[in-house]
């Protein structure tokens, strides 16, 4: 076979970046042609990727033949391609959204020509982090996804939009800064840059501590957790609804993965358990503090980015619990693991559905505010659909992909006799029926509201897609089980066969 | 005290005073300034332990040129932010524009 087919996860990143770079030379049909081919060739590779994860079971690739400790590793398992799915998933539907969203008027043709490139480096920077074990090479993914995610936000030059998004700049630069020099003192103290390397050296000390924690604090900044979540909302609510959905499906979760990866080969060696509970805290406040401002919120794409923040949250409980698995029984760790991965998931999917309806709403009313949504479910029934559907999974109910997530970290809490985290998880699951409901009651209003512009069906379709895929993934749970068994870390994978 | 740890404190105190810049400075210029001064002390802490043992450890330097890539661009991209920024709100801060158009 041609060498370049046995190794589908290169194309993950090189398609999406070869697109950014061509996309420029071209007006607005070859630009077209151009997203078919990347869209194509990343519905393939993940394809592929998957295929060869299923037949040859967890594999690693050296970039360039380089092996480590010189060259930078790729590990996929299925972990890795659990996100690689999400990404491809949310990837695909918001392209297809975006080639509707962004009209003919010349404004918008040249909001499209900066979209395009900055997305698909966006996604590129994405499948890079997902497949990389190495430290050093999570800095650079970071900074490539993040300087793109800041770009994105700027398209519409709005002032709201500019200071938002150049609050997240900073923030960003800082982050990565922090976590670079926690990498520095790693490298400092082990040589090497390579996680498996680095996971066979490690020892507890001071200075592996003091690294961990800096690197902790940089990819807690990015993943937006509460106290650090200021710069999510202004940025996340001011963004384009395709890159707003793309940065809180997707963006915010690259901080979290890396962060899991640490916890999950790094910690259990050196203990951390008061940082692991101080994480599950943050995790706590964040769920309340979120939701809360979620339902004060007078404008829908601001309560849908401070549901990200509290959504976030629920993320960060699993900590703790894995902890507590690795202290007593390893059933929990194995529960809050799958959990936290499938509360990624399933929020990933709902909350893009979410942003891209409320870009449907905006495209159809003309702005954001929730008194405008009255009337609104009979006109564009699709998009009330999708919303509903997508707030199913938010909210923790079944069939969504929400409630398997929550049901996992509940029980880890509960078996683990944590209940302080189940109290909050149980809280903040009512509270994200108290802000999802305003929007509900708005769009269940009769009302004759004029609608400016018809939006395309498209549009509509791609919100509802997403928002039934969140159920998809709640109604069967086995296949997405079965994938996170696939070179598990033997301290999260011991008991992943027992689960439902 | 060795040289090279005369290098890393350094190294770590520029890192502190960059970041402490960052967060009390309200003009964007001075934000990204001390952002740089930040990561010229995390840029000097991998010189300062490429200095260690008998030979020249090379793989910092290569980290250093990657991040001293980074940074540069991450630089340009932010000041042309600031001064489209300052365009568009008047201002040099990110103080919230009054009006709250949706």
């Amino acid at each position: 076979m041609i060498p370049v087919l046995q190794q589908p996860e290169t194309w993950l990143v090189a398609i999406p970046a070869l697109g950014a770079a061509t996309t420029f030379a071209f007006r607005e049909q070859g630009r077209r042609g151009v997203v078919s081919f990347v869209l194509a060739g990343i519905a393939i590779s993940t394809a592929m990727t998957f295929a060869k994860l299923l037949l040859r079971g967890p594999y690693s690739h050296s970039i360039g033949g380089w092996v480590a400790p010189l060259g930078i590793t790729w590990q996929i398992d299925g972990l890795a391609a659990a996100m690689i799915l999400l990404t491809s998933l949310v990837g695909v539907m918001i392209s297809r959204y975006a080639l509707e969203y962004f009209g003919s008027s010349a404004e918008e043709q040249r909001q499209a020509a900066y979209f395009w490139p900055l997305w698909f480096f966006l996604l590129s920077g994405l499948y890079a982090i997902f497949l990389t074990a190495d430290i050093f090479n999570w800095y650079v993914t970071l900074e490539l996804s993040g300087l793109a995610a800041v770009g994105l936000i700027t398209l519409s030059e709005k002032p709201q939009a500019l200071t938002g998004s150049m609050r997240y700049l900073l923030i960003a630069l800082c982050a990565s800064l922090f976590y670079l020099l926690g990498v520095v003192f790693l490298y400092g103290e082990y040589g090497s840059l390579d996680l498996t390397t680095l996971a066979a050296r490690i020892q507890p000390g001071s200075v592996t501590q003091v690294a961990l924690a800096l690197m902790t604090i940089g990819l807690i900044a990015k993943a937006a957790l509460f106290p650090l979540h200021f710069w999510l909302p202004p940025a996340h609510a001011n963004a384009p609804s395709p890159v707003s959905a793309a940065l809180s499906a997707l963006v915010v979760k690259a901080g979290f993965y890396i962060l899991l990866r640490l916890q999950l080969v790094l910690w259990p060696v050196v203990s951390t358990r008061y940082l692991a509970i101080g994480l599950g805290a943050l995790g706590a406040a964040a769920i309340l503090w979120g939701s809360a401002q979620a339902i004060r919120q007078s404008r829908l794409k601001l309560l849908i980015a401070y549901s990200t923040v509290a959504q976030i949250g629920y993320l960060f409980i699993m900590f703790p619990l894995l902890h507590a698995g690795w202290a007593g029984d390893p059933l929990w760790a194995s529960y809050a693991w799958a959990g936290g991965v499938y509360q990624a998931l399933s929020h990933g999917l709902a909350k893009a559905a979410l942003f891209l309806a409320a870009g449907v709403v905006i495209h159809a009313v003309g702005d954001d505010r929730l008194d405008s949504l009255r009337g609104l479910g009979e006109k564009l029934p699709l998009t009330a659909t999708a919303m509903a559907l997508a707030g199913i999974s938010l909210m923790g109910i079944p069939p969504g992909a929400g409630f398997i997530a929550k049901w996992l970290l509940l029980s880890a809490s509960v078996a683990s006799g944590q209940w302080g985290w189940a109290v909050v998880m149980i809280l903040g699951g009512l509270m994200a029926v108290g802000y999802l409901f305003r929007v509900y009651r708005r769009l269940l209003t009769a009302r004759d509201v004029p609608v400016l512009h018809q939006p395309p069906r498209r549009m509509e379709a791609v919100a509802l897609t997403l928002a039934i895929l969140s159920l998809v993934f709640g109604l069967s749970s086995y296949p997405l089980f079965y994938l996170l068994r696939i070179g598990a870390p033997a301290s999260v994978g011991l008991y992943l066969e027992g689960l439902p | 005290m060795t040289v090279v740890s005369i290098y890393g404190i350094t190294g770590v105190l520029l890192f502190v005073m960059g970041v402490f810049g960052l967060m009390t400075q309200p003009h964007l210029l001075k934000k990204l300034l001390s952002l740089n001064i930040a990561s010229a002390g995390v840029f000097l802490l991998m010189v300062a332990l490429a200095y260690r043992g008998d030979k020249l450890d090379p793989v910092p330097h290569a980290l250093v040129l990657t991040g001293i890539v980074i940074s540069v661009s991450a630089t340009a991209y932010a000041v042309a932010l600031a001064a489209r920024l300052q365009k568009i709100t008047g201002s040099p801060t990110l103080e919230e524009p009054a009006v709250d158009e949706p």
